[in-house]
């Protein structure tokens, strides 16, 4: 699984996407085609701001094995200011979440590979007001 | 084209199977389509398998070819063909088989769905979500449940939707499924038992949330000239579409629409010439109790924002105009994953011969609806007598 994970390290660490400079929409996670202009596409990495809104959220409470030791954890869809929305874990109590609320990025771990497997980084979002 | 009907349906009971295997399930359904067709099993020409993860379920691929082989077909070599789309699987192998039949290609063909879940325990879910974005979304620790939670809180704000709303559905479902001898759950639950649930993903509790089953179904299919030689009662398809979307629920411009319900449902109405309010009964994907809300509305049930209204007035009761999932639906009649798309279209055709017992609804037009993952697939058949 490192290769898979090694080769998108960029865009998970500094929330590297596209944008499309045909029609001018921005795409996080990155695409190399834009579904508006298919073949017109004239894709290049924009790097994003990190701040955003969540519009919708849920407090996992029956997690996946791996992670088991932090539920409940708040996962959310956050509208970044650039425009796309983007599933992100969200790093704060669950009793203080709301829509609406303005969130940045921050720079966290997700997990790990067994004891002597690689360790999962990548960006989760914080409050911001 | 060729008009397509249903000769022969089976299914297995839906839950946890434990004394039976995967090759054991898919048999029983595959034996009772036949026995109901009154077919020797020759007569098939092309076998078509909905399965979602045979290969991380059970450590088996090349489902198709061992079907065939364990339904006694091995020494007919005819051609059998495994098609995935999460747990619209099934719903993709009944439309496979209908374009077989419709198109000459085949005058009769078998259309099943199986899944076996129960061998890997716990890591079922984990094996479900991966209907959604691996990547980008189950990467981050996003749930199957927890992007339909997603879902439910913006209806909810939205359109008012409530939690008694999402709780009446599966009060329904479980109500209903207490007719179906094939049911996973056949007990009622009352309001409050729902509403005072364990959290899975919130808002969404245990109770908005469909199970994991082990199961299978089949349906047999075939031209309408050679139909009238095997049955007195052929149920037609009159309309089999399916189309695709976003595979993450982010990417979508309206989280609240499944454009791909959207699409198929509007090519299948006009295909069958029919519209929406001449459907007389549903099976809709009730994986989560939010996404049968959802379906009353991309169906065309109810108006964009208004589904929870037919479940607060009794529409799609079994009593109602529009009764929706008589089965059990996937809450309580199980969700077989691969299976359920095809178990679906046996309980449409069954309704519509008049051979659903207790749960017997009126209607001359049928339809189900399958969905995968958080509807990236969907897949829109309309049945007529």
């Amino acid at each position: 699984m490192l290769p898979r994970f090694w080769r998108k390290i960029k865009y998970r660490y500094d929330l590297v996407g596209t944008k499309c400079k045909n029609c001018g929409n921005s795409y996080y996670p990155p695409r190399n085609l834009c579904p508006v202009c298919r073949r017109k596409s004239d894709i290049a990495e924009m790097k994003f701001s990190g701040r955003g809104e969540v519009i919708s959220y849920s407090v996992v409470h029956e997690a996946p094995e791996d992670l088991k030791a932090q539920k409940p954890y708040v996962v959310a869809l956050i509208k970044l200011e650039e425009g796309p929305v983007i599933t992100s874990q969200l790093v704060c109590d669950p009793e203080n979440v709301r829509t609406g609320m303005r969130v940045k990025k921050a720079f966290r771990k997700y997990g790990e590979e067994g004891e002597a497997g690689i360790i999962y980084y990548g960006t989760k979002f914080v409050p911001d007001e | 084209m060729r008009r397509v009907a249903v000769i022969g349906v089976g299914q297995s009971k839906f839950g946890e199977l434990w004394d039976s295997s995967f090759r054991d399930i898919v048999l029983s359904a595959g034996v009772e389509a036949l026995e109901d067709a009154g077919l020797e099993g020759k007569e098939l020409e092309a076998m078509y398998i909905g399965n979602m993860s045979g290969g991380r379920y059970l450590g088996q691929e090349h489902i198709a070819a061992l079907i065939a082989d364990y339904a006694g077909l091995a020494e007919l070599n005819i051609p059998s063909t495994r098609v995935e789309a999460a747990d619209a699987s099934g719903g993709l192998a009944l439309r496979q088989a209908c374009m077989a039949v419709a198109s000459g290609m085949h005058d009769i063909v078998i259309a099943a769905g199986a899944e076996k879940v129960t061998d890997v325990g716990s890591k079922a879910m984990e094996i479900l979500a991966s209907a959604t974005d691996r990547e980008w979304e189950v990467f981050t620790g996003a749930t199957l449940a927890s992007l339909y939670a997603m879902i439910a809180r913006l209806h909810m704000r939205e359109f008012g939707t409530k939690p008694e709303d999402l709780a009446m559905v599966s009060v329904k479902n479980h109500k209903n499924a207490t007719l179906n001898p094939k049911a996973q759950f056949r007990r009622e639950i009352s309001l409050e038992v729902a509403l005072n649930s364990p959290y899975v993903a919130e808002p969404l509790r245990l109770f908005d949330c469909a199970p994991l089953s082990d199961g299978a179904a089949a349906v047999i299919l075939a031209s309408e000239d050679i139909a009238k030689k095997y049955t007195d009662t052929p149920v037609y398809i009159s309309a089999c579409s399916q189309a695709s979307d976003y595979i993450a629920l982010h990417s979508r411009k309206d989280l609240l629409t499944m454009q791909a319900v959207v699409h198929a449902a509007r090519q299948a109405y006009e295909q069958a010439g029919i519209e929406a309010k001449d459907v007389g009964v549903a099976e809709v994907h009730d994986s989560f109790t939010i996404a049968e809300i959802l379906a009353y509305e991309d169906l065309g049930f109810a108006k964009k924002g208004e589904g929870a209204e037919l479940i607060r007035e009794g529409v799609t009761c079994l009593d109602g105009e529009i009764p929706v999932n008589p089965s059990g639906g996937l809450k309580a009649c199980g969700h077989a994953v691969g299976a359920t798309g095809i178990r679906q279209a046996v309980e449409i055709t069954l309704q519509l011969r008049g051979e659903a017992g207790k749960r017997q609804v009126d209607a001359e037009n049928g339809l189900a609806l399958n969905v995968g993952g958080t509807g990236a697939t969907a897949t829109v058949t309309i049945f007529t007598r």
